[in-house]
């Protein structure tokens, strides 16, 4: 990038182009999947996932707790140690400044250093444990500064008051301790560090999860503008679906360490397919428009340790049918839909509003010979 | 209130002349007027986390407190729960103002009164199986149980919060359990002292999503079932538009809007209700109000909402240094509690520019009490 901080990235998203990307992807996951190695056996935490992430663009991953999403985010990223352990796919990243893809799973330890900050960096949602408390502001933000880019220190105290300035806090801040800001401000330098030089991919674990939620509207409001600003990509991890759909441009919705559906926010939001993302768009209580019947997803996510065969929501879903028990999973494009990238691990995709019917299994049965999916082509 | 003195029946649970969207549903069980709590910091600061609260919780009705952190929402919950002494007003218990001088006097006021916690792995105590946790309260709280009708007992409570087979999750230890399992044990260790009012603080939100309705769902089933008086302590002000009768806004130790929950949410009189209101996520408007957001902060060029600006003039109202309608005498005079219509008041000097629809109910609603 040619550019300093803030100055304007040509070839990229323009400002507020919402969903609108041509961009390569910058990082291709393909087929990962990662165990915990435990006593008792493998926990298959991320089951064999493939997800693009394209330059300039907000991929949102979401599911509950337990779900893969961010040991599939820090797998892709070589944060995971033992017990974790990668048993297989691979990781390709392409950034605008590295001539070839390299595959981040075959990189050595000395060149992983190379891509990690530099190419990819990651905003971990507690930023109180994630700051070290004995150093002020400036001294963290110059320290990771200096450790990757061949800068004086003056020129990193510089880069540091700018970066402030960048995320919304006065630089009189600069030389305060972690403590002595507020939550908000706190996850505010969090996103300035991982921002201070200028990475291709930024990985959001739930940044703002713990904030309130005036705050947490500023602070999505702030990566948004910067992420137009710089150009760089979003991996946003969280369980709040309702809060992707306004902040995403694509969402992928995981359930026990697999991908069930990939959309668009849009398709995401008016027509999803898979019954759990039915059911979660239907968890959470609107503040706007009328008020609707709220049903939640009664039930638990499956031990990992023993999957089941068949779909791993089969036991939470009120659409299920006999042939669930023994499918394999994988994602197919929705046919009906209008973007060919929407894609749904449901084979038997209904109507939109079937998931607040009760249907029999005859008429599960003729939605599924009408199959509105078509497997989609490796 | 004061000046009625403490034997007095209990109208205090409003300002004279509201009444409470929660009153509909039944008679007044636990009531609070004037209530004020004061932290000494040292060196002679004082921190006023509540101020002049005045709340009714009734008979099978559900009254949400809704507010950022370090709004005084868990005070509130603590002064209610006898674990805090007011500094300022009081509480009623069925029209009996709540005097906890001794053990025995708290122990009773606790088996009509529970508190419910927000983080149920902190909560519940590792070292203990939820038998222990079941068992201890019907112990305190109800009359003496032979070993038979203990276990009954906590059999019960277990069935009444859906956790079956109860034999195997009382033998179960903390740490075996989901996070809303543990919830649903904090729920019937709560039952298992037979209240009357149930104090839930931010009961759902450590859980995860798709467990929260189905929580809340359980909640109003046991409000149903056992006629709980209930307070509903929560940031997320959707969830109390679905779950509550009457909603209290609070904002820097005071309520600054309340009414009907309906009502306070789909027309936020106070600036602040309205700035939470704005603050929930919109699906419809995908990614532009966002940014409006960002713009408009930029644009201010200060951390407006986040602290960092300068704090409101003593005496000024609490919110004049982040309200966009503050005037000159929002900065020199706080403003009380006034009536807009029957059941609903705000604290603001300005709703006329800010919340003209609701001002304008006002308007025809009555004179100004307080």
């Amino acid at each position: 990038m040619s550019a300093g901080l803030g100055g304007p990235v040509s070839g990229l998203a323009e400002p507020g182009g919402h969903g609108r990307f041509a961009g390569e992807p910058v990082l291709s996951i393909r087929d990962l999947s990662v165990v915990y190695r435990t006593v008792a056996g493998d926990v298959r935490a991320v089951d064999r996932v493939t997800l693009d992430l394209n330059a300039g663009e907000v991929v949102g991953l979401v599911g509950e707790s337990g779900s893969g999403k961010s040991t599939l985010a820090y797998g892709a990223t070589r944060l995971l140690r033992a017990p974790a352990l990668i048993t297989s796919g691979s990781v390709r990243y392409q950034g605008r400044r590295m001539g070839i893809p390299t595959d981040v799973l075959q990189l050595t330890a000395e060149q992983l250093a190379g891509l990690r900050w530099r190419e990819i960096a990651i905003v971990f949602q507690s930023a109180m444990n994630a700051l070290n408390p004995v150093l002020n502001v400036h001294d963290q933000l110059t320290d990771v500064i200096r450790a990757h880019l061949p800068v004086s220190r003056q020129e990193a105290t510089q880069k540091a008051a700018a970066l402030l300035d960048m995320v919304g806090i006065a630089r009189a801040r600069m030389r305060s301790y972690p403590h002595e800001l507020s939550g908000g401000m706190r996850q505010r330098v969090m996103i300035a560090m991982a921002l201070a030089t200028e990475p291709e991919v930024v990985i959001m674990d739930e940044p703002t999860t713990a904030l309130d939620v005036v705050v947490q509207r500023e602070i999505l409001g702030q990566i948004l503008e910067l992420k137009d600003r710089l150009g760089f990509a979003i991996l946003f991890i969280t369980h709040d679906l309702s809060l992707l759909i306004e902040l995403a441009d694509r969402i992928a919705v995981m359930y026990a360490g697999q991908l069930m559906e990939i959309g668009t926010a849009q398709e995401i939001h008016h027509s999803p397919a898979h019954p759990y993302t039915k059911r979660l768009l239907r968890s959470f209580p609107s503040l706007r428009g009328p008020r609707r019947d709220l049903t939640g997803i009664p039930g638990t996510p499956p031990d990992l340790l023993n999957p089941p065969a068949g779909c791993p929501f089969l036991a939470r879903c009120s659409e299920g049918t006999d042939a669930c028990k023994t499918i394999e999973i994988r994602l197919a494009q929705v046919r009906s839909a209008l973007d060919p990238a929407h894609v749904t691990a449901c084979p038997f995709v209904l109507p939109d509003d079937a998931g607040t019917v009760d249907l029999d299994g005859s008429a599960i049965a003729a939605a599924a010979e009408q199959h509105s999916v078509e497997e989609l082509k490796p | 209130m004061s000046s009625q003195g403490t034997g007095v029946a209990p109208t205090g649970a409003a300002p004279a002349g509201l009444v409470s969207a929660a009153a509909a549903r039944g008679t007044l069980t636990l009531a609070a007027a004037g209530l004020g709590k004061d932290f000494r910091l040292g060196h002679g600061h004082v921190l006023h986390a509540v101020r002049d609260v005045s709340i009714g919780l009734y008979r099978g009705a559900v009254v949400a407190l809704v507010g950022e952190s370090g709004s005084g929402k868990t005070t509130v919950a603590r002064l209610l729960a006898g674990q805090e002494h007011p500094s300022a007003g009081t509480i009623w218990l069925d029209d009996q103002p709540v005097q906890l001088s001794g053990r025995a006097a708290f122990r009773r006021y606790k088996s009509e009164v529970q508190l419910v916690f927000q983080d149920p792995f902190a909560s519940l105590n590792p070292a203990h199986t939820v038998r222990y946790h079941i068992e201890r309260p019907l112990r305190l709280h109800r009359d003496r149980l032979t070993r038979e009708e203990l276990a009954e007992q906590a059999a019960a409570v277990m069935e009444q919060v859906r956790l079956s087979p109860a034999d195997k999750f009382l033998a179960k230890y903390p740490h075996e359990l989901s996070g809303g399992q543990r919830q649903r044990v904090a729920f019937a260790r709560a039952l298992a002292a037979n209240p009357r009012v149930l104090l839930a603080d931010e009961p759902v939100s450590m859980l995860d999503v798709s467990i929260r309705l189905e929580m809340l769902a359980l909640l109003d089933d046991l409000r149903d079932r056992f006629e709980l008086a209930m307070l509903y302590i929560t940031h997320d002000i959707a969830s109390a538009r679905y779950f509550a009768d009457e909603v209290l806004v609070m904002y820097a130790g005071q309520i600054v809007d309340r009414g009907p929950a309906e009502d306070v949410t789909q027309q936020p009189a106070h600036p602040y209700t309205q700035l939470l209101v704005r603050s929930a996520p919109d699906p419809d408007n995908l990614g532009g109000a966002l940014r409006e957001v960002a713009r408009q902060r930029n644009q201010d060029g200060n951390g407006s909402a986040n602290g960092s600006s300068s704090p409101p003039p003593a005496g000024a109202c609490s919110f004049s240094n982040r309200c966009p309608f503050a005037d000159d005498r929002c900065r020199a005079e706080a403003p009380p509690l006034l009536q807009i219509s029957p059941s609903r008041a705000a604290a603001c000097w300005r709703l006329d520019v800010a919340a003209p629809s609701v001002y304008v109910r006002r308007e025809g609603g009555g004179d100004i009490t307080n």
